[in-house]
Parts: C-alpha cells; sequence; structure tokens
C-alpha cells in the first residue's frame, strides 16, 4: 500500500519547493488583492479585510480535520502507518490554522462588535474544533506504544469528526434561543472582493498543502530513524528484556 | 457441558488423536517474530506439538515463553511468521483459536469482589459453554474449592486462587491448553493433581503446551521437552530420549546457564 | 473426578449466524451482569459519583443565589447538567480502570467473544449506574432551588442524554485507561464530544422548568436522538479497534 500514499508523496516532498514557490507567490498575490486591490467595506473599514485570511484559514483548518478523518479511517482499515502519519501530520497543522481562525476571528469580533470574543455559532464552533483537536494531539502525546497510540487517535479522530456538524447544529440552535447582542451574519461578499477572497482561499490551502507534505516528510524520517535503532539492535544481539 | 461437539462432517480440524500422530498438529508455529518496539523477544521461532501430547517449554527469564504463549491464545499479533492452533491461524481465525485454547498465566484474571462460582459462571457463559452453572460447580469440585464457591475471590489464598484459574482455563474444555508456570503458588498434592489432570487430558486426546522453571518436574509431565533461549527453540527432545542428568546438560549447554 | 474432563478431539469451529446472535446477547448480558454485581457489592463506584456531585451543586448554590427570581430557570438547568457531567465523567472512568488494575482485561481477550458484546455489556451496567446517580441528585437539587424536577420535559433529556454521553465515556473511558496520564485523559476526550449533549440537555429542562410547550423542546430532542443514534452505531464499532490495542 505504502505504493498508493508513496506515489501521492514522494513527488509532494520532491516537488514541495515547486509548491512553497507557487504558495508563496500566491500568497504576496492575495496581499496585494487583499490590502490594495479590495475595495474597503462601508460599514467596518480596512479591519474588515481580515476577514479574508479568517476564512481561508477557517476552510483550511477544516480541510486538515476532513484528512485527520480519512488518515484515520484509512489507518484502522489498513493499518499502514503512512495513513496514520497524514493524520498527525493534517490534525497538527490544523490546530495552527484554527488558532490562526480564532485569533483572526476575534479581531473581527472587536471590530464588529465591539467585544474580544462573541459566543456567536460559528466562533464557538471553531473553538470547540480546536478543544477537539487538542484533544487529539495531548492523547497521543500519552501514549508511547506507537501502535496504541496510531489507533487510539484514530478512533478518536472519527469519533471528533462526525461529532462536528451535530456541534456546530447544537451551537446554532442554542444560539438561536439566546441571540446574540449583535446578530453576526458575517456580510455579503460584493464582486469586487471575489479576487482577494479566492486568492486568499487558494493561498492558504497551498500553504497548507505545502506544511503537509514536510510535517509527513519530517515523521516519515522520524519513523526511518527508529527503524534503523531497531536494526541496530537487532544486529548487537539485542537486549531481550521480555519474558 | 460443552457436549454440543459438532459431527466430524461438520468440524473443521483434523480429527485423529493419537499421540505423536503425523499430520495432525494441534500447534503450528512458523517463523514467529516478535518485537516490542526496538527490543526482538521472538526471533524465527519454530514449534510443532501434535495432537494430544504435553510439551513442556523451559527457558530463562526473558527467553519470551510468556510472550510466545501470549501470540498462540492471539493475546498479542505477532511481528511476522504465522502460527496455527487447534488448525486455526491465530491471525484470521481469531474467535475460533479462543474457543479451543485454555490459557493459565501469571495473572490469575479472576474478579476479587465476585465469588468462585461467580467468576466461573461469568467466563463458562463467556465461552458458551451449556449449562454454566452445572459447568461451574463441576470445575469447583475437579479443583477442590467447593467449599469455597460462595467465597469472594479476593480473600483466598494464591494457591486456592491458582487452582480457580486453572478451573477457569479449562472450563470450556479447549483442545489446547497452555500453562505458564502453573505450579506457582500450589503445594506438592496440588502439583500432584495438576500432573494428573495434564495426563488425563493426552489421554482425552487434549494437547498441553507447558513452561516451567524446575527441569526435574518437567520431565514428569512431559512427552517432550524444549528448551527455549533468544528467542528460538534451541533443543528439543522426546522425554522418553532423556533422563535429568542428560536435560541438565543440554539445557546448561544451550542456554549458557548453570543448573 | 476425571469426568469433567471429556474426550476432546476435534476442535470447536464457529457458530453459524442464529447461534451467534444469541451468544453475542448472553454475552453482553454477562458482561452487564457482572459489573452490576462487583458494584452492588462494593458500591464505592456509585457513591462516590453520588457524592461528587452533590457536592458540585453545594459549591454551585455558593456561586449563584438560586432561589433568586429568574435565576432558577436561568442557572438551574446548567447547575443541575454540570454536576451530571462531572460526577458521571468520575463514574465513567471506573468502567475500565477497575478491569485494568486487577488485569482481568486479558482475561475478557482471550474469550470467544465479539469485542462490541464487551462495549454493550459495559455501556448497559455503566448506563444503569450513571442512571441511579441521576435519579439520586435530583432529589438534593429540587429542594436547593424549590422547582419541580419530575417533569417529563426533564426526565425525557436526562434518559436521552444520559445514553448518548455513557455511549461515548464507555469507548473513551476503555482508551484512556491505557495512557500514561489515565484517568485524567477522559474529561479531555469525552466534554468536547459531549458538547451537544450538554447544550440540548441544559436547553430541553429548562424548557420543563419554563413551562414552555413540548414544540419548543423539538429541537433539543432532535439534536440528543441524532447525536445517540450516531454513536450507538460508532462507538461499539470503534470499541473492536481499541480492544485489540490491550494485549500487551
Amino acid at each position: 500500500m505504502k505504493g498508493l500514499l508513496r506515489t501521492t508523496l514522494e513527488p509532494m516532498e520532491r516537488g514541495h519547493r515547486a509548491v512553497g514557490a507557487v504558495a508563496l507567490m500566491l500568497i504576496l498575490a492575495a496581499l496585494v488583492a487583499v490590502f490594495v486591490q479590495a475595495p474597503t467595506e462601508k460599514h467596518l473599514g480596512d479591519v474588515q479585510r481580515i476577514f479574508y485570511f479568517h476564512v481561508a484559514c477557517a476552510w483550511t483548518a477544516f480541510l486538515s480535520f476532513f484528512l485527520v478523518f480519512v488518515g484515520s479511517l484509512a489507518y484502522l482499515r489498513t493499518r499502514k502507518t503512512a495513513w496514520d502519519m497524514l493524520a498527525v501530520s493534517a490534525a497538527e497543522i490544523g490546530v495552527v490554522f484554527t488558532s490562526i481562525a480564532l485569533l483572526t476571528g476575534s479581531v473581527w469580533a472587536k471590530h464588529a462588535w465591539g467585544t474580544w470574543w462573541e459566543w456567536e455559532p460559528r466562533l464557538t464552533t471553531t473553538l470547540l474544533l480546536w478543544l477537539i483537536y487538542v484533544a487529539y494531539l495531548m492523547l497521543r502525546s500519552a501514549i508511547p506504544e506507537a501502535s496504541r497510540r496510531a489507533t487510539f487517535s484514530a478512533v478518536f479522530g472519527i469519533a471528533g469528526f462526525v461529532d462536528v456538524p451535530i456541534v456546530f447544529m447544537s451551537i446554532r440552535w442554542w444560539r438561536s434561543i439566546h441571540p446574540a447582542v449583535v446578530s453576526g451574519r458575517g456580510m455579503d461578499l460584493d464582486v469586487a472582493m471575489y479576487p482577494a477572497f479566492f486568492l486568499s482561499l487558494a493561498a492558504f490551502s497551498l500553504v497548507f498543502v505545502s506544511l503537509l507534505a514536510l510535517r509527513i516528510a519530517l515523521e516519515r524520517s522520524h519513523q526511518q530513524l527508529e527503524e534503523m535503532k531497531r536494526q541496530a539492535a537487532f544486529k548487537l544481539g539485542g537486549e531481550v528484556s521480555h519474558g | 457441558m460443552t457436549g454440543s461437539q459438532e459431527s466430524p462432517a461438520t468440524a473443521t480440524a483434523p480429527a485423529p488423536a493419537d499421540v505423536g500422530g503425523n499430520g495432525a498438529w494441534d500447534v503450528e508455529v512458523r517463523g514467529l517474530w516478535k518485537s516490542f518496539d526496538s527490543a526482538p523477544v521472538l526471533r524465527g521461532l519454530n514449534l510443532r506439538v501434535a495432537a494430544g501430547q504435553r510439551a513442556v517449554i523451559v527457558g530463562p527469564n526473558g527467553s519470551g515463553k510468556t510472550t510466545l504463549f501470549k501470540i498462540l491464545s492471539t493475546l498479542l499479533r505477532p511481528s511476522a511468521g504465522a502460527a496455527r492452533v487447534a488448525g486455526f491461524d491465530i491471525r484470521s481465525q481469531t474467535s475460533e483459536v479462543r474457543r479451543n485454547v485454555g490459557v493459565l498465566c501469571h495473572q490469575t484474571y479472576l474478579y476479587g469482589e465476585l465469588t468462585c462460582q461467580e467468576n466461573l459462571l461469568f467466563y463458562a457463559r463467556m465461552y458458551g459453554v451449556a449449562d454454566p452453572p452445572q459447568r461451574s460447580r463441576e470445575m469447583l469440585r475437579l479443583v477442590g474449592l467447593e467449599g469455597q464457591a460462595d467465597t469472594l475471590v479476593r480473600s483466598l489464598s494464591r494457591g486456592m486462587q491458582q487452582r480457580l484459574a486453572l478451573a477457569r482455563a479449562i472450563i470450556h474444555d479447549p483442545l489446547v491448553l497452555l500453562l505458564d508456570e502453573p505450579d506457582t503458588g500450589l503445594d506438592q498434592r496440588w502439583a500432584g493433581v495438576l500432573r494428573d489432570l495434564v495426563a488425563e487430558r493426552a489421554a482425552q486426546g487434549g494437547t498441553t503446551l507447558l513452561t516451567t522453571h524446575n527441569l526435574e518436574r518437567s520431565l514428569d509431565l512431559a512427552d517432550r521437552v524444549a528448551v527455549l533461549n533468544g528467542g528460538r527453540i534451541v533443543f528439543s527432545a522426546r522425554r522418553d530420549d532423556l533422563d535429568v542428568g542428560s536435560f541438565k546438560e543440554a539445557y546448561s549447554r544451550h542456554t549458557g546457564a548453570t543448573v | 473426578m476425571w469426568e469433567a474432563l471429556r474426550k476432546r478431539t476435534v476442535a470447536i469451529p464457529a457458530p453459524r449466524f442464529e447461534g451467534r446472535l444469541a451468544s453475542f446477547a448472553s454475552q453482553a448480558m454477562a458482561v452487564a451482569a457482572k459489573d452490576l454485581r462487583a458494584e452492588l457489592r462494593t458500591k464505592e463506584t456509585a457513591s462516590v459519583t453520588f457524592v461528587f456531585a452533590l457536592l458540585v451543586l453545594v459549591i454551585f448554590n455558593f456561586a449563584f443565589d438560586l432561589r433568586a427570581g429568574d435565576n432558577r430557570t436561568l442557572a438551574g438547568p446548567g447547575i443541575l447538567w454540570v454536576s451530571i457531567t462531572l460526577g458521571a465523567m468520575m463514574g465513567l472512568s471506573h468502567v475500565f480502570s477497575k478491569e485494568r488494575e486487577q488485569g482481568s482485561i486479558e482475561g475478557l481477550l482471550l474469550c470467544p467473544v465479539d469485542r462490541s458484546a464487551i462495549y454493550v455489556g459495559k455501556f448497559a451496567a455503566a448506563l444503569l449506574l450513571t442512571a441511579a446517580v441521576e435519579l439520586a441528585i435530583l432529589p438534593p437539587f429540587a429542594l436547593f432551588t424549590d422547582l419541580s424536577v419530575f417533569l417529563p420535559p426533564l426526565l425525557l433529556t436526562v434518559t436521552l442524554g444520559t445514553i448518548g454521553f455513557v455511549a461515548v465515556g464507555t469507548l473513551f473511558s476503555a482508551m484512556a485507561v491505557h495512557t500514561r496520564t489515565r484517568e485524567l485523559m477522559l474529561p479531555l476526550l469525552v466534554l468536547p464530544v459531549a458538547i451537544p449533549i450538554i447544550v440540548a440537555a441544559i436547553e430541553g429542562t429548562r424548557v420543563g422548568f419554563e413551562g414552555k410547550p413540548w414544540s419548543d423542546m423539538l429541537p433539543w430532542i432532535t439534536i440528543l436522538t441524532a447525536f445517540d443514534a450516531v454513536f450507538l452505531i460508532l462507538c461499539p464499532w470503534l470499541f473492536q479497534y481499541v480492544m485489540e490495542e490491550m494485549g500487551s
């Protein structure tokens, strides 16, 4: 099986510099679009521009958690560590992007609604997503045995992802019962905003892909190191410590 | 008891029960490897035990005896290699293996806050034994714990717990019995009963695999003996071809330990 | 003496499908019965859980004056559910920690039992124990807040909410006790995932306290039912994978 994932990943690793370069270019383009080209929003002014990055981060975070789900399912089915590597890499990067989404969301909230935090559905769901995947990472760090760690985190990864829609619905309904002082419906996108919006989306997605490839490569190296340690132990006639 | 034996027509395992018969292997291990993270414990172990045999494995601490038993009883997955127990593959037919294997280990797997009878009833139900209450009582009689049927396990002595654990191991009348140092905590009398039990099983066609530290006792119990060292079987012989002296010598030679 | 040993020359193959269904049920029941019997004998888990939930309730009463006007229906549901949640969490960690201490999980693994049957049995026992604790905590709550608690909406949310909470808690408890931080890991895993239950249970309870019509309960019942349905199917399946890792 290493086949399928490897044929996808190796070009990624070899080409990750290319991807990184393209990502960088897209980020620059997006920066230009966001700060120069996009029109100033009439109600909130220039601070509104953070919206482009916020949405892009949130989207990327969601994508990465979907990949955690895929990796977890595939690992349980095939027991190939390649899938576990995908899951943990996606989870780590996902947490980073979620954190950025939360921070940018908070800045947005301050300027749109006057408070640094508002328990509105999307921000709250983002926070819960963050909590679930931080729990995922903490679970992993508490299990030293490789196979158990991969299995348990796969189980939690699946349970967490399946839970997300239910969490979202429950918070949505909860908020409709207790409406916030301001109703955060976001804003409508003007056609002139499209370039900035989609460029940010594309740029962040590519940054994500690039980071993912790097992280997986790192994980691969780590595994190879462990394997080499094992071989060395065997060749030296290894200390047998179990009965 | 487990009276609902399938008729030979529907059975899947080879039938003949003659001791040491060719082609009827109740335990077959080929090239078994097991590593725990970076440390290999079993290194390409090969072993065959014929139906109805009593095989004893001896070896120094850390040689892999317990690991081998755990793999044979499907508690652990091997890193590499294959094994068949009672004719079933340990990787792909785990349920069938479990149905036909009994294990007695360092841990008793007994519930301290339940009584002897309750413990056996529980396991009888889990193994799908017919008429669990009847079978539990029979087993308690066998190991001499009838009087303690309603005593909580945690108030029993170590020896009594070991006897109860033995009863637990054979409650479903398994084809293959794995006993890991079963004489721990047993006094002379009960060690003797254990020996008779193993012999009786063999007469009935059941296979038993034991480990022990005691070389003399191993010759008492066995039809075949084997020495496990460094994750492999390094010596194997029929009991009839050995006496205590030659066995000790072979053991020292293959393990480097003085006995 | 040896009559108990029968001539065994032929291995027992796996039973046919109908046989498997019956044995699944009987094994699940055996596991549930064992857990309940052990608990009834010692009463340790239930009693500690109850006292803990009670303490949480008492502490909250210092945080909010629950007798004052609107506070009861505003804060009441939340307080009830926080104490139930935290208490249940304590109890749930015991579902597997006791097995682990005694090393009896391997005993279960040796049996030719569908791992999901073990889950169902453990879930059933944990559900009954948690329900018992909840029933016990309702009277003190009614006492402290002077609210009527034996209302259909409340009881419905308690039932549905507990099912989902225990379903997830049983699965995660099996994992948590095999980590380095053991029982500490359990709340970390359960609470984020169980948020929909907590939210829906609190709101559903509030509907009951405020005497609103049943139609107001609909969203919350939907959430609870959806959660229960999804996780009652998912957890037994995932549990099999967790059990495979218990052997070492």
